[in-house]
């Protein structure tokens, strides 16, 4: 089975990233760019032996490695 | 004293490490990051600066995950010495060892400069040779080096005195919104509750020499030996 993580980063915390992003859609005057926050996305394979318990392993996943959870939030879909 | 210097996939500045703590006495070799243990009778674990792992996922984040990061956490449970410079900062952080994370540098820019700091307080294994309040001028280099923290955290830090080190101008004034890249605070170090973990984003370990612009580096690993010659 597949999932997909999505790690961005908490409201409030400074993205200078999304924020570069978001200066340069608007100077390509792409219409109604209010704001860009940049994350990450992760695109994992689960065995079928893992399907059962997915949601709770992924869930440990990012809280041991894929997210830091002092300045990120993480969600997770699974496909 | 007998120091070991961890050597990740990428590490950079274990060279200049393993010269500043020699050059106070202490004796010091490299461990590799896959073993499962710190040498035997090691006072003192140096996480280098450099980029581990490429800096892939976040800094430091898959250094931190390394088996001899339980070593270090083990050495640090039993009260031993650690210090994390750069992106060893970053791996202690994320492992865990000390609170907040070091994010992208404000202005997006990788800075890498001369750069003066305040010594907060002179009372610690890392500090003793310097002076409370003291400006030293050591080398910074690094594009993620903003520190931050929940405000819990911060009132936690600063409540408790943990800021080991904050940028500061020539003058030893510590301006508001004035760090090179946009630290709380201007934090550029901080320590663990019982200050026997010290990290820290500027390099002491480059600045041993006055050929290379100044000594004001090697107080840091005098005091380290001095902490060890009088326990």
């Amino acid at each position: 089975m597949k999932a997909r993580i999505t790690v961005t980063l908490k409201t409030g915390i400074l993205d200078p990233q999304g924020k570069a992003i978001e200066g340069a859609l608007r100077s390509l005057a792409i219409p109604g760019v209010e704001s860009v926050r940049q994350g990450k996305v992760f695109d994992i394979e689960l065995s079928d032996t893992a399907a059962a318990g997915a949601e709770q392993t992924l869930k440990e996943a990012c809280d041991k490695l894929l997210a830091n959870t002092v300045v990120e939030n993480y969600r997770i879909e699974l496909l | 004293m007998r120091a070991a210097v961890v050597l990740f996939p990428g590490s950079n500045r274990e060279g200049d490490a393993l010269r500043a703590l020699r050059a106070a006495g202490i004796e010091a070799s490299t461990v590799w990051h896959g073993e499962h243990g710190l040498p035997a009778g090691t006072d003192l674990a140096v996480l280098p600066g450099g980029f581990s792992y490429g800096d892939y996922l976040r800094c430091g984040a898959i250094a931190a995950r390394s088996p001899i990061m339980d070593a270090v956490r083990a050495h640090a449970a039993r009260g031993g010495l650690v210090l994390g410079i750069c992106n060893g900062f970053q791996i202690l952080v994320e492992s865990g060892l000390l609170p907040g994370v070091l994010v992208r540098n404000a202005d997006l820019r990788f800075v890498c400069q001369f750069q003066h700091l305040r010594v907060e307080r002179a009372d610690t294994p890392f500090t003793s040779c310097y002076r409370e309040a003291e400006t030293i001028e050591v080398a910074i280099a690094h594009g993620e080096g903003n520190y931050t923290a929940d405000a819990e955290t911060l009132a936690r830090i600063e409540g408790d005195g943990l800021v080991a080190f904050r940028y500061c101008d020539v003058q030893g004034h510590v301006k508001d919104g004035r760090s090179p890249n946009g630290s709380t605070n201007e934090i550029a170090g901080i320590y663990s509750p019982n200050f026997r973990v010290l990290g820290l984003m500027p390099h002491p370990e480059n600045l041993i020499d006055p050929l290379v612009g100044g000594t004001d580096g090697l107080k840091m690993f005098e005091s380290l030996a001095d902490s060890l010659a009088s326990a």
